[in-house]
């Protein structure tokens, strides 16, 4: 789960980080009366889950609150990759002298969490690890000692010669580690952390990811979800307990397993389609998922045909036929649907489709050139 | 011959009172596995399906039966105190079938279970299947069948579509395993391919990656350097879009790596075979063979 800007803040004030003041406006009148009780220019900040916002413009300056209002209006509403800016951060704009990075992601290849700084941190820091590596400085955290002093310190010396800085950035780090940690965090990131032209340590702009698996057991974090900046329908499936991701093409997917939803939609490719979802029903066969995933994928109008490719191992194939019959019982199929299954009572699921008017495939390939093909054609028929 | 699980393995179940424990422990014994004993604290002294003993501690279950593998069906909390409890407990091999196992809770665990001599498969993972002499974990035995490829995957769903595709051409199995496809787990490609090529019953082995990570292109260089044996490999997620990524730290840490073509390029470099599609593993194992 990614966590706003200002969501983020909140988290690493809550633990000491000096950040400059900020608050959240809807309204570009909001924003206006923030920026006047401020008394001071601030920065309006697009709030939205995606990297790159300064560079589509979603991050302006703005030196009075009349100019506050201006530029929150251009902001809100503005589309940034696809996501809509519903909410801005005003804040205090800060005097910059330098900026560094300071990130923590959990690491793969080292299996611990890994500290990076550069003293080159801002904007272009991913250029920067790309040609310079040598100005990144890794550092992995064994997570049953904690970020000791002198770890903190030794990257606190690597951005900073001076002793006093080095010192805030350190302390700055032994807090961001205890909020990576506390907040079950997959990413946590200051970019930039900023000295003052008057020699202050600051955080300037910040991000978290928390590791979805860590919700369960951290309500109050789970509570910062914000619904209102996620695609609808991938909303709309989480909350059905299904994994799911829009994309552009006509054939829509439903698949049990990760693995197993990405190989199909690679085949679809394969076969001169285009997919319009990754579409995982898990591991279970409640037969509720699957009119769930019909709903879902049915209200894509972009949809052409229907492909269902389920492999039953925990998953009873028989689940997923009642299923297909219930859900297109409630809500007839204006598009053709597609079913291979195979596995767990395969004999029981075929029974089930062929009595209520449906065919069924056991090879895979088939099945995804035929969803293919009937895509296509509708897509033809659609355009007349 | 086989890796990891055979004949001999004697199997404790944790969780095996629990909905998936108990349905996937019954499966196992069907297929052949010798359930040794299951845990579930508050029940010890009672037997599973009437034969099989219940213990409190994964300790006393050891001590009591000589048990030697684990393998995990708690829920997700528990799963990182049930793995430390079975690597403590002296068993060698740890499965641990839970999905959505906190990745933190990874990190302190993977250092743990490596000091207590264990090997860890999993988390998020569908387990192992040795066809014909044993199966630890969810893969459904009448897909598989006795043979010499040697399977191994990040992924549950899409192991079976190639090993069912692999039996029905005739193509049986030596062992089949899947890692799990978390960030962090126990064992990975290395490790398994490794195992097989040092095992005298594989003759190939049939590799499943996905996007994401380095592990498949550093796998792909073990290949190209210490194996003999014929490898195959496919990657899911060919087509998959890049994600909406927040924040810089993935990129820097891992460079422009984790894309399919990147992978395949790497599995080309150390000479392996690259299946486009599932359906290509067939002829192409059958060309090496």
């Amino acid at each position: 789960m990614n966590l706003h800007e200002y969501q983020a803040k909140e988290l690493l004030r809550a633990v000491g980080v000096p950040i400059p003041p900020g608050e959240v406006a809807t309204t570009p009148e909001q924003a206006e009366a923030i920026a006047r009780k401020y008394g001071k220019p601030v920065m309006i900040k697009a709030q939205v889950h995606v990297g790159g916002r300064g560079k589509a413009g979603g991050v302006k300056y703005t030196p009075t609150p009349a100019a506050a209002k201006e530029k929150a209006a251009a902001i809100l509403g503005m589309d940034i990759k696809g996501l809509t800016v519903e909410k801005v951060l005003v804040a205090e704009a800060a005097d910059i002298g330098s900026e560094a990075y300071v990130g923590i992601i959990v690491d793969r290849a080292t299996k611990k969490p890994v500290f990076m700084v550069s003293a080159a941190g801002g904007i272009d820091i991913e250029e920067v690890a790309a040609t310079t590596p040598e100005k990144i400085h890794y550092h992995p955290v064994d997570p049953r000692y904690g970020l000791q002093p002198f770890e903190a310190m030794q990257m606190g010396f690597f951005l900073y010669s001076d002793v006093k800085q080095a010192r805030a950035a350190a302390r700055i780090m032994q807090q961001l580690y205890q909020a990576f940690i506390a907040n079950g965090c997959s990413l946590a990131e200051i970019n930039p952390l900023v000295v003052t032209p008057q020699g202050e340590v600051i955080a300037v702009d910040a991000k978290m990811v928390i590791d979805d698996n860590e919700l369960d057991r951290l309500p109050a974090v789970a509570s910062l979800r914000d619904e209102s900046s996620e695609d609808k329908s991938e909303v709309d499936a989480r909350n059905a307990n299904l994994t799911f991701i829009k994309l552009d093409g006509n054939v829509g997917c439903v698949v049990n397993g990760a693995g197993l939803a990405m190989a199909t939609m690679d085949l679809v490719k394969f076969y001169g389609g285009e997919p319009a979802n990754f579409l995982d029903i898990g591991g279970s066969s409640n037969p509720e998922k699957v009119v769930n995933a019909l709903r879902i994928i049915t209200a894509d109008p972009n949809v052409k045909a229907i492909l269902f490719n389920i492999f039953g191992g925990i998953t009873r194939t028989d689940d997923v036929a009642n299923g297909i019959v219930t859900a297109t019982k409630q809500n007839p199929l204006k598009v053709p649907i597609v079913i291979r299954l195979t596995g767990t009572n395969e004999e029981q699921a075929l029974e089930i489709l062929t009595r209520n008017g449906f065919s069924a495939m056991t090879d895979m390939d088939e099945a995804v050139q035929r969803a293919v093909q009937l895509a296509t054609q509708g897509s033809a028929g659609g355009a007349k | 011959m086989s890796v990891f699980i055979d004949k001999g393995t004697r199997l404790l179940v944790q969780g095996i009172t629990g909905r998936d424990g108990s349905f996937h422990a019954k499966q196992m014994m069907e297929y052949g596995t010798q359930v040794v004993a299951g845990v579930t604290p508050g029940k010890g002294g009672q037997k599973f399906e009437g034969s099989v003993p219940i213990f409190n501690t994964v300790a006393e279950a050891v001590e009591a039966t000589g048990a030697n593998t684990s393998v995990i069906y708690v829920p997700p909390p528990f799963a990182a105190d049930a793995m430390m409890e079975a690597a403590a407990a002296g068993l060698t091999l740890v499965v641990c079938i839970t999905e959505g196992v906190p990745v933190l809770d990874m990190t302190r665990v993977y250092p743990y279970v490596k000091e207590h001599g264990a090997r860890l498969v999993g988390p998020n993972c569908p387990g192992l299947i040795t066809p014909g002499e044993s199966k630890v974990g969810i893969i459904p035995g009448r897909i598989c069948a006795p043979g010499t490829v040697g399977v191994v995957s990040r992924s549950g769903t899409l192991t079976y579509e190639v090993v069912y595709q692999l039996t029905r051409a005739g193509l049986g199995q030596s062992t089949c395993v899947g890692i799990g496809g978390d960030p962090i787990n126990g064992t990975n490609f290395i490790d398994v391919l490794q195992a097989f090529e040092q095992d005298p019953k594989t003759t190939a082995v049939a590799m499943m990656g996905e996007i994401g990570g380095t592990d498949e292109q550093e796998a792909a260089a073990f290949v190209k350097q210490h194996m003999r044996k014929p490898v195959v490999g496919f990657i899911a997620g060919q087509t998959a879009p890049p994600g909406r990524r927040m924040g810089h730290a993935g990129a820097i840490i891992s460079g422009s790596s984790g894309t399919a073509e990147e992978k395949l390029q790497a599995f080309r470099d150390a000479g392996m075979g690259v299946a486009q599609r599932p359906a290509d593993f067939v002829p192409l194992l059958r060309e090496r063979m």
